[in-house]
């Protein structure tokens, strides 16, 4: 079984979020950069396949050199090899092209994605990545079994969740579910040490249409303080909500 | 050439956000002169979308699709969009069309732009404002190709009533085996309780609860207000409560009107997630917890002592109004 786990490098969760050029680019000065959490994941349940089931694992990013230190740590962590491919990662469909064509030649069984990066939020490369290689699409992925060439998995949807059967090779959007928290890897000396000695290749991209660009980001505004209300004058809070905020 | 969105329903009904879609939709129509038709699968009675001023309805009635599969319904709505000229769809954001948005994209050679908050900014170029870095920032994004796609953020524009003369055609798509090649065995649904996605207000439960037998009051304050009930990350880690209620960055976002945490600190993760919610109520015993900072309204007490108070006094707010 060969299973490619694409990464995502984004902001650690608690950095300050700035822009630099004019606003039209995130600024990294000071920011530590992580696994995308959705990817980790999955990158953990592919450990998992690689432990019970002697599933391979290849990483791969679309990213620049300074890229190189998120895929060193999925090594780390557990992955055979890493692939990253040489580009900018400015646009989904441009991402799920070089992924995709990275799939095409390795005949990977199943390709893990986080359903969402938490930089741009986009959520589409999964799903664009099995539009142009026609492969079984899951998204929001909260559980995965394979039996020879056989699925079972588990999709979380709106108030609930539905158990599917499907046939490799397949992708998922993964999530939270797939793995607990708890089964969450740091990496120790060992794998620390034994990433630095696997292949890590790069390879160019491919030509892809470019279909959309982000052009500026903005800041929300700065909120305005909470009111506060007493704890024993509930009916103001009451008040409040349904005059004021009309929420209720 | 009208633009086209995909109105959801679930069991024959419209979903709420098939209104605001509409809503939404027939505003950016109006602004570049044209009309909005909308696509309905297994929907009962369409007339309704004609209050939210939708022109057309293509109606897809078909057993074959009476559950949702991604594949199959964005081949749908690639035929609709192909059918009527389309260059520009609005679909939403439930964990559905989040899903099948970006097979769309691909087989319409769309470029698509999600969590969009705002109508568009320009058209031409064509920019929208969408949410990014998990709600701490806004990006513009432009989208060049020819075929637009963009997904509406959930409760980010609003339900308008805008009557329009609708007139309501029968399609029929053509869906092959290659549709199915995910096959729906079992979906479990919790019922009678509101989900976290169609809820407009969430009432969420943290630590500060101490254990898992003291979520009755929870439960009580959201069924007062027809809420959905969710907790932290941490509860859901400890086994409190299911990892389906988890909200938060990695767990289900809330976009809800009203969002009440109790006994939650705030923790930066937790208020990714959360931040798109219209108004937010902290009730904590820690003045010093984070979420104060981006609370609308914050009460600094015991959580074992505030919410049985204030359901009791919602119960009789909620007979009076």
């Amino acid at each position: 079984m060969k299973i490619l786990v694409c990464i995502s490098h984004v902001p650690d969760t608690t950095s300050k979020i700035n822009f630099a050029n004019g606003d039209s680019q995130f600024d990294t000065n000071g920011v530590q950069f992580v696994i995308n959490p959705n990817d980790e994941y999955g990158l953990t349940r592919a450990i998992w396949f690689q432990e019970q089931q002697g599933a391979t694992i290849t990483v791969v990013n679309v990213g620049n050199a300074e890229t190189e230190p998120t895929l060193r740590k999925a090594l780390a962590i557990g992955a055979n090899d890493a692939i990253r491919i040489n580009a900018n990662p400015t646009d989904s469909f441009f991402v799920a092209k070089q992924i995709a064509e990275v799939a095409k030649n390795g005949s990977y069984d199943i390709i893990i994605a986080g359903k969402e990066s938490l930089d741009y939020n986009g959520g589409m490369v999964p799903g664009m990545i099995a539009g142009i290689l026609g492969y079984n699409f899951l998204n929001s992925c909260i559980d995965l079994l394979v039996d020879g060439s056989n699925v079972k998995a588990i999709r979380e949807i709106d108030g609930g969740r539905e158990t599917i059967s499907t046939t490799l090779p397949i992708i998922i959007g993964g999530q939270k579910g797939l793995v607990e928290e708890k089964d969450l890897r740091i990496p120790n000396m060992r794998g620390i040490m034994t990433a630095r000695t696997k292949t890590l290749t790069v390879v160019e991209p491919i030509d892809a249409s470019i279909n959309t660009k982000a052009v500026k980001f903005e800041k929300p505004a700065p909120k305005s303080a909470v009111k506060l209300v007493a704890a024993d004058n509930l009916d103001e809070l009451i008040n409040l909500l349904h005059n004021e905020a009309k929420v209720i | 050439m009208s633009i086209l969105i995909y109105a959801e329903s679930a069991e024959g009904k419209f979903r709420k956000v098939a209104f605001e879609l509409a809503s939404y939709a027939k505003k950016v129509a109006e602004s570049i002169g044209t009309t909005v038709t909308a696509i309905t699968i297994n929907t009962e009675d369409v007339s309704e979308l004609s209050k939210y001023g939708v022109d057309k309805v293509l109606k897809i009635t078909n057993e074959k699709l009476s559950s949702f599969s991604a594949k199959a319904y964005a081949d749908v709505i690639k035929q609709a969009a192909q059918k009527e000229g389309t260059k520009l769809v609005i679909l939403s954001s439930t964990t559905d069309s989040i899903y099948l948005a970006p097979l769309v994209a691909v087989s319409l050679e769309a470029g698509l732009a999600s969590n969009v908050v705002e109508l568009p900014i320009n058209t031409s170029p064509f920019q929208v404002k969408r949410n990014a870095f998990s709600n701490k920032a806004f990006n513009i994004t432009e989208i060049s190709s020819e075929v637009k796609i963009i997904g509406l953020a959930k409760n980010s524009y609003g339900i308008f009533e805008n009557t329009s003369n609708l007139s309501v055609e029968d399609f029929n798509p053509t869906i092959g085996e290659a549709d199915f090649g995910i096959k729906v065995e079992k979906i479990e649904k919790v019922s009678g309780k509101v989900s976290i996605a169609d809820a407009d207000i969430v009432v969420s439960g943290g630590r500060g609860l101490k254990g898992p037998e003291h979520w009755g009051m929870i439960e009580e304050l959201a069924q007062v207000l027809g809420a959905a009930t969710a907790c932290s990350k941490p509860v859901s880690d400890l086994d409190w409560r299911p990892h389906s209620e988890h909200v938060g960055q990695t767990g289900k976002p809330v976009a809800a009107n009203l969002y009440i945490a109790v006994g939650i600190s705030g923790a930066i993760q937790h208020i990714a997630g959360i931040n798109s919610s219209k108004v937010k109520v902290v009730i904590n015993t820690d003045p010093e917890a984070p979420f104060f900072k981006v609370a609308d309204y914050g009460v600094i007490g015991d959580a074992f002592e505030v919410v049985p108070q204030l359901i009791e006094k919602l119960k009789v707010f909620k007979a009076q109004h």
